[in-house]
């Protein structure tokens, strides 16, 4: 009985260990951090139509790295830090092949061309009014960017604003693969 | 056939196909709608179900279940369309298999732990008592032979 009792009176703090271990590794996640299980995987086909009326279809670029972009103009101050960040990145690998593209969620028309038109974006951008594309690629919110290898599969997700090495390392990475 | 007629045929052609799409988007159930909708979290709001959720997101979720209902596929097809997208994490109710199974079996394991563990508890609390009861007398041998001596005088 004396030796139960001595066992118990070690266990009850002892049970608290695995709880700390728990919460320390739980805390330290971030929720919002959900892994994409679209990585690896190919890339659902889509075909928008961009605010200038140009068709973009994602078989069209079969071959090349793309980089899809997903924003939206209420998408305050992320898609605003970004923007400048992916046009860049637009003017320093348009000419090495890679093709850019920005989707418009969740959005107004008028406001979406607004914001195109205060950054100067010349990579072409298109709006997924029923958010179909949005949901083809598991799209949670904005800004979300993902990286498409020449063989047309996903690659790297990215969420939040993009900056220029996060763009240049993806597409350095992708660029420097065969087809 | 004449240019007039054939266009006249064309038109009910395409009058029927209409119809026809309308009687099978008819088909769908809202109620299907909802049941899969009220599974899916919706993933602007993520306490939500796509059901519950007015967001615009969960509004364009709700039509694409609709839409791919509309197009043949079965409940279980539909979700497995945003599981494939989102994973797991979006069933608001993990599926009841492997690691996932522990989630659903675990609060019952606590409850029915708790259940034993109180019962034990109380049996043993309340036999301490009766336990000590037969200890022994308060009354030594001296005084009670004196009892019994006074009670055979009070007799006398």
């Amino acid at each position: 009985m004396s030796e139960g009792r001595g066992a118990s009176r070690w266990l009850i703090p002892l049970a608290v260990v695995p709880v700390l271990i728990l919460l320390a590794y739980g805390f330290r996640t971030n929720p919002r951090d959900i892994p994409s299980p679209l990585i690896g995987k190919p890339a659902a086909p889509f075909t928008l139509r961009a605010f200038d009326g140009a068709a973009l279809s994602l078989e069209a670029l079969r071959g090349r790295v793309v980089v899809l972009n997903f924003w939206a103009s209420w998408c305050y101050p992320a898609c605003y830090e970004e923007a400048p960040a992916l046009e860049r990145g637009w003017q320093a690998y348009k000419d090495r092949g890679i093709a850019l593209i920005g989707v418009n969620i969740q959005d107004k028309e008028e406001p979406a061309k607004k914001f195109l038109g205060q950054f100067g974006h010349t990579f072409p951008n298109a709006p997924d009014p029923a958010g179909r594309v949005s949901v083809d690629y598991g799209v949670y919110g904005v800004p979300e960017t993902f990286f498409i290898d020449r063989a047309g599969r996903v690659r790297f997700k990215h969420v939040g604003a993009i900056t220029d090495a996060i763009f240049k390392g993806n597409v350095e990475t992708l660029l420097a693969e065969k087809a | 056939m004449s240019a007039a007629h054939a266009s006249r045929a064309l038109v009910l052609a395409g009058l029927a196909c209409l119809l026809a799409l309308s009687a099978k988007a008819a088909t769908v159930d809202e109620n299907t709608v909802r049941e899969i909708a009220a599974e899916l979290r919706c993933v602007v709001c993520q306490s939500l179900s796509v059901a519950d959720s007015p967001s615009e997101t969960a509004h364009q979720m709700r039509e694409i279940v609709r839409e791919r209902l509309a197009a043949g596929d079965t409940p279980e097809q539909v979700k497995a369309y945003f599981v494939e997208k989102y994973g797991l994490w979006i069933l608001l109710s993990p599926p009841r298999q492997g690691f996932n199974l522990l989630v659903w079996v675990l609060p019952f394991a606590a409850l029915g732990a708790g259940i034993v563990l109180v019962g034990v508890l109380v049996r043993r609390w309340s036999r301490r008592p009766r336990a000590a009861a037969p200890g022994p007398s308060p009354v030594d041998e001296a005084t009670r032979a004196r009892i019994s001596r006074e009670i055979a005088e009070m007799d006398r």
